[in-house]
């Protein structure tokens, strides 16, 4: 009995608090099947009378949708390109070159982390005015191609664990530095390049400060500042706001569901942080 | 032998040898786009920004030197210390619940039991939803008259508050939201409590310590880095909270209306500095703002890091 109770209970509490974390998405996508008198029932119920699957062709149609979800698709492309190019060129330096000098830039990368974006973002905002810059992607995506501290911090610790013997050998044979790094180190980093590439188009996607600053033209808005001026809007009309949500929620439930283990692997990496 | 005399020379002179320049050029050409970001985008923008903050610039005519003006100005200006009451009210006490409880769910994630994995799935799962999608479903579950909590509440017989109209309960309803999305920080302990050794429980088992003994005497001293490292990031975090302010208060795109909420219950650091800046286009003035926001989460860090000497434990090498 005692050896049962030591299963069921676990299970149970894990069961109770899975039903907690779970219902809000149900009710975001019930709410967005229902018709607008169902929405100002009381009680509510749970499942809609009919589905009324119009909610999101017409949530779609209310604003430019297939336009927000391009833009934003472009920015999170062009951000992948840029941290995968130079986030592992500095990891590599600071973690496997024997040079002076690549603890300070260490150190300097990891203090930046602490470093509240506001205090730059004012200067930054009036470069990029001068630079005539101010709505286009160029804001929004020219930081990716220095290497974000949090990447660049991820490869290094990925990169510390692999045996330097592999280089060695190659330098050996004459190989240069460039040569091992793209034939040797970059297939390594292959697992914790998709880890990167995940994040960055997880960061882009859900950025909200950063196109509600620099895009002013509607037509060049991302999918979060389309979808914030869809709610102002259509403020009573739950059912679309919620099937708008929905809709753009996917993508990001998508990418978690196919990219799981890279997600748990920056958790570990993090625990190594000490 | 002259010849090789005279590059030792040289190299006495550089205090380098010809390996060690060579291995300074490659570091510094591997990391130079990040040296270059850093110089460009951060050094400059940081000296910049204190400069500004000592000008008055309205971006359209050019910064006027005001000297101390703009910081006698904030510190003389309700908003400043609504903003900031309300900013702590986040870090020191959201942050350490949220910390709270992605420690407890971690801890239930621990659980040796079947379909372990599919409990980590659905627990990440909220952490993934883009905050303005999740920021408005809340709106929804909030809502006073037809939201999702309010009749489970009634259901229980308890009081069922207006949430986000009633400015005593707004910050309440952004920490419900966080704990939502708990289950991102409950991943990173849940990779920290797999790296303590089972040995320390066992030994504490048969020496009879109970549960409540080992909770305190071994999985928060050897998860105290861990706890330290999401303080930190947490307590940052705080100090910025900005998107979820912006859509549960309601504000527009344009910037204008009502940001803040009821009786500003929800205005924060950042979104007063966001609404001086780009709103009112008080460049000199939010750039003061900046560097105080700076200040003062450099003094936060640098007090939990001193501090932290007496409740972290470095791993037993």
């Amino acid at each position: 009995m005692a050896v049962r109770l030591r299963v069921i209970i676990p299970h149970l509490v894990l069961l109770l608090f899975a039903v907690i974390f779970l219902f809000p998405f149900v009710w975001l996508v019930m709410t967005s099947l229902k018709t607008p008198e169902e929405i100002l029932e009381f009680p509510p119920s749970i499942f809609p009378e009919t589905f009324q699957w119009s909610n999101y062709k017409e949530a779609l149609s209310a604003i430019p949708f297939t336009r927000y979800m391009m833009n934003t698709f472009l920015i999170c492309m062009v951000n992948i390109i840029g941290q995968l190019f130079s986030a592992p060129l500095v990891a590599y330096s600071i973690s496997r070159i024997p040079w002076k000098g690549r603890n300070i830039i260490f150190t300097i990368v990891v203090a930046t982390m602490i470093l509240p974006a506001q205090v730059q973002m004012i200067p930054q905002y009036i470069i990029f005015t001068k630079l005539g810059w101010v709505n286009t992607i160029m804001p929004l995506t020219i930081g990716a191609f220095f290497g974000a501290p949090f990447f660049i911090f991820l490869l290094r610790q990925f990169l510390l664990g692999v045996p330097t013997e592999l280089s060695e050998a190659a330098k050996i044979d004459g190989a240069s530095e460039l040569r091992i790094y793209v034939k040797i180190i970059m297939p390594i980093l292959k697992p914790a390049l998709a880890t990167v590439a995940l994040f960055s188009f997880v960061w882009s996607y859900v950025d909200f400060m950063g196109p509600l600053i620099y895009l002013n033209d509607s037509a060049k808005w991302t999918i979060t500042v389309g979808l914030q001026s869809f709610q102002q809007d259509h403020g009573a009309q739950w059912e679309k706001l919620m099937a708008a949500s929905t809709i753009m929620a996917i993508p990001m439930i998508l990418i978690y569901f196919f990219g799981q283990k890279y997600f748990m692997k920056s958790g570990s990496a993090l625990t190594g942080f000490k | 032998m002259k010849v090789t005399t005279a590059a030792n020379q040289r190299k006495r002179v550089s205090g380098w040898s010809r390996k060690e320049r060579h291995y300074v050029f490659l570091g510094l050409a591997f990391a130079s786009p990040w040296i270059i970001g850093f110089l460009a985008f951060t050094v400059y923008p940081f000296f910049g920004s204190l400069y500004l903050s000592l000008t008055e610039y309205d971006l359209f005519s050019p910064p006027k030197w005001v000297g101390l003006q703009n910081y006698k100005l904030i510190f003389a200006d309700d908003r400043f210390y609504k903003s900031l009451g309300n900013t702590f009210f986040m870090a020191f006490i959201s942050v350490p619940i949220t910390l709270a409880v992605s420690l407890l769910i971690a801890m239930m994630l621990n659980f040796k039991v079947k379909g372990i994995n599919y409990y980590r799935t659905i627990f990440y799962l909220p952490s993934v939803i883009p905050i303005v999608a999740s920021a408005l479903l809340w709106t929804w579950m909030l809502n006073p008259d037809f939201g999702l909590v309010n009749m489970a509440l009634r259901t229980l017989g308890l009081t069922d508050p207006a949430w986000l109209l009633d400015p005593r309960y707004t910050k309440p309803s952004l920490i419900l939201m966080s704990l939502w999305g708990s289950g991102a920080g409950a991943l990173i302990f849940l990779a920290a409590l797999q790296g303590v050794p089972r040995q320390y429980y066992e030994a504490a088992q048969v020496d009879g310590a109970n549960w409540w003994y080992r909770f305190w005497k071994i999985t928060v001293p050897a998860l105290s880095p861990i706890i330290l490292f999401q303080l930190i990031m947490g307590l940052i975090g705080a100090f910025q909270i900005f998107t979820e302010s912006y859509i549960l208060a309601g504000g527009k795109v344009d910037g204008s209306g009502s940001l803040g909420g009821p009786e500003q219950s929800l205005l924060f650091y950042a979104v007063n500095l966001y609404q001086e800046a780009f709103v009112f286009l008080k460049m000199g003035y939010a750039s003061a703002l900046a560097w105080i926001l700076f200040i003062i989460v450099l003094l936060i860090t640098f007090i939990l890091l001193k501090t932290s000497g007496r409740w972290v434990y470095y791993g037993g090498d």
